[in-house]
């Protein structure tokens, strides 16, 4: 595959992992801050090819991962009123609220579609017209223009019975806040590339400015994960801290203006509840009033009765980098993958999740 | 108005009959079938393999083939499997009311053809009609049995460390095929299932080596739960390169674009063999000699060290573990 | 998260295109990148092309891990 297979060619990444080992000399500490570069970073087995000066910790860039629990529930109060069929991205299926999941209430007979994109939930809503189409709009700033596009297509083709319950987040405004928390120790950031994508490289200048904490935007294959530590190296052991694109050709540093212009017009930031981080000013996306007719929670009368957080669950400090899977007393005994309790369990991206499934590779 | 499948086709009485002579006996004609007595009595001698499973593959139509076809196949390579040469299919229908005939017609025809294809004989079946909405169109439970040949012994706890892993082909075809037809996820590719029997293919590598420790069809679950199973049963470590692992590029893409590990994508036609390494070679080459295992590759070894587990060694040269499949294969955004 | 993947704009009828993805074909919707052109690859992600990929960069960035490749070579 063009722009995929040439990402990943071991001689290439042989050259950069020996550049890396010969550079880094300050031991330094990284997050990326995507679960999309978790996961590449346990599938090749990245953390094994570099030195033993760099250690990496994951961030909290998972979007099903940081849904709070009572955001969950919402969607599972949807699912119970007749004529509603629930449309979603097959990673919140098994995602578990305060009492339920989306599996187990699709089990016990409400209507729960998994679709690849929005377009193929209007198409449901176009073709079922006498029931209600609720999406759920989860995601970061590369998913919400998406969702955006899908109310300004129901609305031209006056698709009356299409929904949107919004859970969008927002990630410069939550690394502000894990940033002021003080209690991460990073020295170096990998930024989101598919974020990037949409909001560019600038909205990350903050965080090499005001926290002296150097940037590099990356891409998801292999190469690209290497390339931007390679370039985290340099700026560490030239005192530097600058934001960089090391995702030249998926990345421009002024983002995709449509995108955000498409986002704009349809949402506005509101506070949200990010699940381990609690709430954060301006990180999530609410409906603008134009556009309220579409909100699933004003359109339905749901109560999703009181949301609690699990006990023994420490994915909070591990979405904000202070601990490890490790560190945590459920992990691989009452919290895996088949029986997930905490969020980063659950997603395929989720710190525990890709932990549990890649870690601890044995050599032989 | 288009003949469909009543409540009235499974009650035992006239319709029935009428679908059994018409559409099934006349399609599996042979004489065991033909007496239409309540069993098929057959004389058989030697070791026997004696296997089930059951068809609820959606949609039954699918791009390389259908639910009749994989019936028979499925059942086919599980015997084959055990390293048994296939002879006798049971076929039983749960037919959803509604199912148009001709529907069925075609996927009895496919039945036939696929028995004839991987020479076995449909000695018995049942067929039950369902309320709408009791069955998703129409399910398939087939049984079969076959001859083990003397000096054959395989199990899946026959793996020794040292012996080397063979694959039979590139892996998750089928289910990509599949997938591709689902509402909701619909993309187009030329892309067919893999959907094949594995009985000639088995016999040509016994021809070339009968000391085959273990086989297996990396069916659900995929390659990385078929050789999880083998670690666990046979208590020994597997080490596969990724490199080595053929993928076609549409499995590839359509599992990038969904978020999938091929790894862990349904085949129907292919295999993987555990080998004594001074056989690999030999078996090997029968493989790539025969239809469905022209491009077998060696994809890994067994080891002693940590039993039970699977690892990979990726394109960077590290190592990763490879865990069964968890839960359902669900296409993520992220 | 967010995945998304290069995909080769081979047909565009108003704001959808019909989209290779290595010998997969897809309906992408074309909302948020309207400037893109048939032979373009653009990145989708949950059905929408969120940019178009630039091919020179690519290319530019490779020559430089190929490079640091052989520089690595070399050094042995």
């Amino acid at each position: 595959m063009k722009f995929v297979s040439e990402f990943r060619r071991s001689e290439l990444a042989e050259g950069l992992i020996s550049q890396i080992h010969r550079k880094s000399r300050t031991p330094a500490r990284f997050m990326e801050f995507c679960g999309g570069h978790t996961v590449t970073i346990f599938r090749y087995g990245i953390r094994q090819v570099l030195p033993r000066t760099l250690d990496m910790v994951s961030g909290p860039g998972c979007p099903i991962c940081v849904t709070a629990n009572a955001d969950l529930d919402k969607a599972i109060a949807l699912s119970q009123i007749p004529e509603v069929i629930i449309a979603t991205f097959g990673d919140m299926l098994k995602v578990p609220g305060s009492r339920s999941s989306l599996q187990e209430v699709k089990a016990d007979g409400a209507d729960v579609h998994t679709v690849y994109s929005t377009m193929d939930a209007l198409r449901m809503a176009e073709e079922n017209p006498t029931k209600s189409v609720v999406f759920l709009g989860i995601g970061f700033e590369t998913t919400a223009p998406t969702i955006a596009a899908s109310i300004l297509q129901a609305e031209e083709k006056g698709i009356g019975n299409y929904y949107v319950l919004s859970m969008h987040k927002l990630c410069p405004p939550v690394l502000r806040a894990i940033l002021d928390s003080g209690e991460v120790k990073l020295h170096g950031l990998i930024c989101p590339g598919h974020v990037s994508a949409i909001i560019g490289s600038y909205p990350w200048e903050f965080i090499a400015r005001d926290y002296g904490i150097p940037c590099v935007v990356s891409g998801f294959e292999p190469l690209d994960i290497l390339q931007c530590v390679d370039m985290l190296v340099d700026q560490i052991e030239n005192g530097e801290s600058r934001v960089e694109i090391a995702y030249r050709r998926g990345v421009h540093p002024e983002g995709n203006q449509q995108a955000l212009k498409l986002m704009e017009q349809v949402f506005e930031p509101c506070p949200t509840q990010w699940r381990g981080i609690g709430e954060v000013p301006d990180s999530g996306l609410k409906l603008r009033k134009k556009y309220q007719h579409f909100d699933a929670e004003l359109a339905f009368d749901i109560d999703p009765g009181p949301a609690y957080e699990p006990v023994g669950c420490i994915c909070g400090d591990i979405l904000r980098g202070v601990k490890t899977p490790a560190d945590c007393q459920l992990f691989g005994k009452a919290c895996t993958p088949e029986h997930p309790v905490g969020p980063c369990m659950v997603s395929s991206e989720g710190s525990c999740s890709a932990y549990y499934l890649y870690g601890g590779g044995f050599e032989g | 108005m288009k003949d469909k499948i009543l409540l009235a086709h499974g009650s035992g009485g006239k319709l029935a009959h009428e679908l059994v002579e018409k559409s099934f006996v006349k399609a599996f004609s042979n004489p065991f079938l033909a007496k239409l007595d309540d069993s098929a009595v057959i004389d058989i001698s030697g070791r026997l393999a004696f296997t089930t499973d059951s068809y609820v593959v959606s949609p039954i139509f699918f791009p390389g083939g259908d639910i009749g076809k994989l019936a028979v196949f499925g059942t086919v390579n599980d015997l084959a499997m055990s390293g048994a040469h296939p002879l006798y299919l049971s076929l039983s229908f749960i037919i959803e009311e509604g199912l148009p005939l001709d529907e069925l017609n075609q996927i009895v025809n496919s039945v036939q053809k696929a028995a004839q294809e991987a020479g076995v004989e449909i000695v018995t079946g049942d067929t039950k009609v369902v309320n709408r909405g009791s069955a998703d169109r129409l399910f398939i439970n087939t049984a079969g049995v076959g001859i083990i040949p003397d000096g054959v012994d395989i199990s899946g706890s026959n793996a020794r460390p040292g012996d080397k892993v063979l694959l039979s082909g590139t892996i998750g075809d089928h289910g990509i095929a599949v997938l591709s037809q689902r509402e909701g996820l619909r993309f187009s590719t030329k892309l067919e299932s893999d959907c094949a029997p594995l009985n000639s293919l088995v016999a040509e590598m016994l021809n070339a080596s009968p000391n085959i420790h273990c086989l297996r069809d990396p069916t659900r679950g995929g390659l990385a739960t078929s050789l999880n199973e083998l670690a666990k049963q046979s208590k020994v470590s597997i080490r596969i390169e990724e490199e080595k692992i053929p993928v076609r590029e549409e499995v590839l893409a359509a599992c990038e674009m969904l978020g999938f590990d091929p790894l862990y994508v349904a085949n129907e036609g292919k295999l993987v063999a555990i080998v004594p390494p001074e056989d690999a070679d030999k078996v090997l080459g029968a493989m790539r000699g025969s239809h469905y295992g022209k491009s077998a590759a060696i994809i890994g070894e067994v080891r002693a060290e940590h039993p039970g587990r699977v690892a990979m060694k990726t394109c960077l040269g590290a190592s990763r573990i490879v865990d069964m499949l968890v839960g359902d294969l669900l296409p993520r955004i992220c | 998260m967010c995945l998304a993947i290069p995909a080769l704009i081979k047909v565009i009828e108003d704001k959808e295109a019909e989209a290779e993805i290595g010998g997969i074909t897809r309906r992408i919707s074309l909302w948020l990148t309207p400037e893109a052109k048939v032979g373009d690859y653009v990145l989708v992600h949950t059905g929408y092309a969120i940019n178009i990929l630039d091919e020179e960069e690519a290319a530019e960035t490779l020559s430089l891990l190929e490079e640091i490749a052989g520089l690595a070579e070399e050094e042995g």
